[in-house]
């Protein structure tokens, strides 16, 4: 089963997240992918994440198709201008690539080669548009398409904004330009998933909580000081700094915290982000109580 | 007004090696207002050649440099000096000093770099809001410029990374579409913000541009 047929049959979706590598080197990513293989309904490929220069989301993502998993090609506005987001969406469709994921893209003042240009010619809503009107036979200037692509589509949200209704109004905007799916930033506090799926009301779309194992405290306090959207509550940071092994505490709070998310039936899925430590994946999908994805 | 910024002293000289006879040029308006390119910064940039062993023939405060008649005029009466200069430095903008190089047959240096188009918010601070991007969208966002306040340009509303109402890429500047969304808020006019936005028509701002005013 795939992910659409997953989430829109009502089941419970997990995903997992993988940067492609910086060089030409696939082995990790690949060992990597095959590792969660059977395990998660998707993987998604990050577009250059952090404005980093990578190998690319396509490029990883066919490589992903290759190796018989579903990815999520994540697709962002930072380094393409329309055109290259029509090609880059037609060559996914071409090689196999179902689920794409819009996001605006990270400034590149935050990357490794901080003095490029950010093109931002199209926000996440835009290449939602620019997706669908592909997926309706026609490029954005009304122009016919030899062969049509067919996508899932996804984007993001952030459940702890300031002010929240703009980030709901926005989520509005998305879903009606053609996001069936949402992947959150990383929640660790319940209570705030809760407001805000409370607040959601009758906003329809696939939510999948995203949760990113900690390693240790100091990676909490980082987190909670430069990510934006990101609160780590105090008591899990006491919990990780009295642990004798931090990494398997950190996968024990995420296991607990997907679980509830479950059992409560908050949401229709998880994407687990484990920012470089994606070894540790299927051992936190072990720790968890969830169906079998394959 | 177009905000200006002097250059590097370092980098003026390094335009200026082998020339030794400079005029100077600055104008009235931006320039001045930015006190970069007005009589008193001419003078003191006068001081600095002098320092650096350059001669400094003559100086003029066009009015404006960008006003190519005015400019012309004013440069007439100086023919003799100009063609006893090795090089003109400009303290102007690029289009003041593009203006002065169309006109004279001496090489034309800029003293200055241009920033953007910006607000005098008071004496010495200056801040953009406009990018001259061909078709103004403030009529549906309360009178802010997302697409100069906002780092990313969008079109459709806040990234994710807005903190405590304040951008991501500068955390002194406030988030474009924070205030956007309040402002429209208290406005009543939160329906504006639904709207689907499709990208930008970029033809519009594609350089260089011309604007005539039919008679
Ligand atoms: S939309 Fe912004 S950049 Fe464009 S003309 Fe209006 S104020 Fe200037
Ligand atoms: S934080 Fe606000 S102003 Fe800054 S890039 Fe994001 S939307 Fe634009």
């Amino acid at each position: 089963m795939g992910l659409k047929q997953k989430l829109e049959s009502g089941g419970f979706a997990v995903t997992t997240e993988m940067a492609p590598p910086k060089g030409t080197d696939f082995k990790r990513f690949k060992e990597c992918a095959l590792a969660v293989k059977g395990m998660v309904d998707a993987v998604n490929v990050t577009d250059f994440q952090s404005a980093v220069v990578r190998a690319s989301s396509l490029g990883a993502a066919a490589i992903l198709v290759e190796e018989g998993l579903e990815p999520v090609m994540q697709i962002t506005g930072r380094d393409r201008n329309r055109i290259a987001i029509q090609g880059e969406l037609l060559s996914a469709s071409a090689l196999g690539i179902k689920n794409v994921l819009a996001l605006t893209g990270d400034h590149p003042s935050f990357g490794d080669n901080p003095q490029a240009k950010g093109v931002f010619e199209m926000d996440s809503v835009n290449i939602l548009q620019v997706a669908r009107t592909l997926m309706g036979g026609k490029d954005l200037a009304g122009n016919d398409l030899a062969g049509t692509p067919d996508f899932y589509l996804g984007a993001s949200v952030t459940p702890v904004y300031d002010p929240m209704e703009l980030q709901l109004l926005k989520m509005k905007k998305k879903i009606q330009v053609g996001a069936r799916f949402f992947q959150t930033q990383a929640v660790f506090d319940i209570e705030l998933f809760k407001k805000f799926i409370t607040a959601m009301g009758d906003i329809d779309a696939k939510i999948l909580v995203g949760v990113i194992p900690l390693k240790s405290p100091g990676m909490a306090n980082y987190m909670n000081k430069n990510v934006p959207g990101i609160f780590v509550p105090d008591e899990i940071i006491e919990r990780l700094r009295k642990s004798q092994d931090r990494v398997k505490e950190g996968l024990k709070i995420a296991a607990e915290f997907i679980n509830e998310v479950r059992q409560q039936k908050l949401c229709d899925g998880i994407h687990i982000m484990a920012i470089g430590a994606e070894e540790n994946v299927p051992a936190l999908l072990e720790m968890c109580d969830l169906d079998s994805a394959a | 007004m177009v905000i200006t910024q002097p250059k590097p002293f370092s980098e003026i000289l390094q335009f200026l090696e082998g020339k030794k006879n400079i005029f100077i040029t600055g104008c009235s308006l931006c320039a001045t207002s930015c006190m970069t390119g007005g009589e008193k910064e001419i003078l003191a940039m006068e001081q600095k050649l002098l320092e650096e062993g350059k001669q400094v023939t003559g100086y003029a405060v066009l009015d404006p440099s960008c006003n190519k008649l005015q400019a012309r005029a004013t440069l007439k009466k100086q023919k003799q000096v100009l063609d006893s200069s090795d090089a003109i430095l400009c303290m102007a903008c690029g289009d003041g000093a593009q203006t002065v190089a169309g006109l004279v047959n001496v090489p034309v240096y800029p003293a200055n770099d241009t920033m953007f188009i910006g607000e005098v918010e008071r004496i010495g601070h200056f801040s953009e809001a406009c990018r001259a991007c061909g078709q103004c969208e403030l009529g549906w966002t309360a009178g802010i410029c997302p697409i100069t306040r906002c780092a990313k340009s969008l079109l459709n509303g806040p990234c994710g990374g807005s903190r405590n109402g304040k951008c991501e890429v500068n955390p002194e500047n406030d988030c474009a579409w924070v205030l956007i969304y309040k402002r429209l808020k208290e406005l009543n006019e939160l329906d504006q913000f639904m709207e689907i936005k499709s990208p930008k028509d970029y033809s519009k701002a594609s350089n260089p541009r011309r604007v005539t005013v039919g008679k």
